[in-house]
């Protein structure tokens, strides 16, 4: 005689610690499968973009730290790209050169956490590769700290430049930590990437078309995990991408697993783009000098980077006031959790976790 | 060979366990448990006695720190750029011109000047008879200290400043008059010049931290003359 059974939906959140913030996910289950999942967003929404219309040009850049709060350097940079856009600011050379360098840095942090709490989600370490990648980012955040005084509220680009040079100690900091950093990744990449257990868990789970990804637009480590070599680093090189050399690293399968192999190759390809530009950096200026309240010309700009969790880009437009009428943040966060039903429905329970921890999805960056 | 990863895996944290280099920056906070080694380079560096005499002199303290019973109080350190608490504010450099409250995102800080009657012949002096600022809501994004023109109000190194009641986080111009005036290095590059450091040295006085060194009366009285 068989059972009668029916499907269970049970709530994943708002709080949860793996949902790297407030989110909410009513997931149907049948047994032990999904059958249905629905994401709930907007319980982090703190009006970023409002806000941003009652702010001058400048005043907009300590929003930005809050939107993806692993990931400032590059927020800012994509922000204050796009009033240069919008206001045909000039950017001095050495300028550029550090920006690069620090969103490069910022990329290393960013992608350490992921593979941190990935495993860490995985359930089988009981956080030791988390306590490992965090002992790396440390090392960036005292670097970040040298730079600008803060370590994880950055402010460090202005329209026009950046808020101050480099110190010296920064410099040794950094041989140093370039000097260290691949042989930690090879670590970490054969504690990981050789484990059985690890294996098992994330092969073929969460596996996620190119078709589908290109379709919902989705970036980032997520879309090139999929084998579609698509980086604005190198599709619309900004700032002096131009002169370094660097690859692209993809995936082959989609899975899980191709998405944490994309971020350990690019942490690689990270150090490989700081030791280049260090190399290269010219010495001079550091900042054009503009008004505190100025009011660039009636229009919109678009200017998009390659953060390290996708396409990051903002809209702005200027009634030529000093503070802009309408500011889109187009964030990378948002974008890849679209896709988060596609990925779950058909899953076993035991992967829930390990799939919406694949996509390093920021909270703050998804309601902003 | 399937489970050879494992042991791989459980090779590698046991080189992060034992090999020094590989040791995680654990920090005891705000007291540090020492050894007697440290406990003497702890003396001299803070009370000037030499190293070997220090373990001489105090063999009851290091049968003490050998058993664990000593602690320091040792902070991690921090960058002279740290942007933090403890605003420094100089009010003889101060014009009261409100840059800082124009420029800052949350619109804290409230400035009230009248009229001193002091310097009428160089053009009247503002009073600042009001300077709050709500540091509940304080980012510390440091943009006023980068509006200041006149480089009166600088960050603080402090981050250790909480409060049973949130009004007590209401900061007015007794605090930041009686404030120990150390000021961070964060967009000062004067002080850095000096090699400042906001948690080692001494408070600074208000005709040490401009951008320009005063110049004296004759010089003035030279360049300006009186008119």
């Amino acid at each position: 005689m068989p059972l009668k059974t029916e499907p269970v939906t049970i709530n994943l959140g708002p709080q949860h610690p793996s949902t790297h913030g407030v989110f909410r996910l009513k997931v149907t289950f049948d047994g032990e499968q999904i059958v249905d999942a629905e994401p709930v967003m907007g319980y982090m929404h703190r009006g970023t973009e409002k806000l941003a219309e009652e702010r001058s040009y400048v005043q907009i850049v300590t929003l930005t730290d809050r939107l993806d709060w692993v990931s400032s350097m590059t927020n800012n940079l994509s922000y204050v790209r796009t009033v240069e856009k919008l206001a045909n600011i000039d950017v001095p050379i050495r300028a550029q050169y550090l920006r690069v360098i620090c969103s490069e840095l910022q990329r290393i942090a960013s992608h350490l956490i992921a593979t941190g709490f990935l495993m860490q989600e995985l359930g089988t370490f009981g956080g030791t590769p988390l306590m490992y990648c965090f002992r790396e980012r440390e090392k960036i955040l005292d670097m970040f700290e040298m730079l600008c005084g803060a370590r994880v509220t950055l402010s460090y680009m202005r329209p026009g430049g950046l808020i101050q040079d480099a110190p010296p100690e920064f410099w040794e900091r950094l041989k140093i930590f370039t000097s260290e950093m691949p042989g930690y990744v090879d670590e970490l990449e054969s504690l990981i990437s050789d484990n059985e257990v690890v294996l098992a868990r994330t092969k073929n789970v969460g596996i996620l078309s190119d078709r589908v990804a290109v379709d919902a637009s989705i970036t980032g480590p997520m879309l090139r995990a999929t084998g579609v070599r698509w980086d604005l680093r190198k599709a619309h090189p900004y700032e002096i991408y131009n002169s370094l050399h660097f690859e692209v690293p993809i995936g082959s399968n989609g899975d899980t697993f191709d998405r944490y192999f994309v971020r350990i190759n690019e942490i690689r390809e990270s150090i490989k783009l700081i030791n280049q530009a260090v190399e290269q950096i010219p010495s001079g200026p550091i900042r054009t000098e503009i008004p505190y309240f100025f009011k660039p010309p009636v229009g919109t700009a678009f200017s998009s980077v390659e953060a390290p969790k996708g396409e990051l880009g903002f809209y702005i437009v200027s009634d030529g006031g000093i503070s802009p009428y309408r500011c889109h943040i187009r964030s990378p966060s948002f974008i890849n959790l679209t896709v988060l039903k596609d990925l779950l429905v058909g899953a076993s329970m035991a992967d829930l976790i390990v799939i919406f921890g694949s996509i390093d999805v920021v909270m703050g960056e998804v309601d902003r | 060979m399937f489970g050879f990863g494992l042991f791989k895996g459980l090779l590698i944290t046991l080189k992060n366990l034992i090999l020094p280099s590989r040791l995680f920056t654990t920090h005891q906070y705000p007291d540090r448990k020492v050894g007697p080694i440290e406990l003497a380079k702890f003396h001299q560096d803070w009370q000037n006695t030499s190293f070997l005499q220090f373990l001489f002199n105090n063999p009851i303290k290091i049968i003490q720190s050998l058993l664990g019973l000593i602690s320091i109080k040792d902070r991690y350190p921090q960058h002279s750029r740290f942007r933090g608490q403890e605003f420094g504010w100089y009010e003889n450099r101060c014009t009261g011109c409100a840059s800082c409250a124009k420029y800052c995102p949350l619109g804290i800080i409230k400035i009230e000047t009248s009229r001193s009657g002091i310097d009428l012949d160089e053009g009247q002096k503002y009073k600042v008879d009001v300077f709050d600022i709500d540091m509940g809501r304080c980012m510390f994004c440091g943009l006023c200290v980068e509006a200041c023109p006149y480089d009166a109000l600088f960050m603080g190194s402090g981050f250790e400043e909480s409060k049973y009641f949130r009004q007590e986080l209401n900061i007015d111009i007794d605090n930041l008059k009686n404030n120990d005036t150390k000021p961070s290095n964060w967009f000062r590059p004067q002080l850095e010049g000096k090699n400042y450091d906001p948690r080692g040295s001494g408070p600074l006085e208000w005709n040490q931290v401009g951008r320009h060194e005063k110049p004296s009366d004759t010089e003035q009285a030279s360049k300006w003359g009186k008119r």
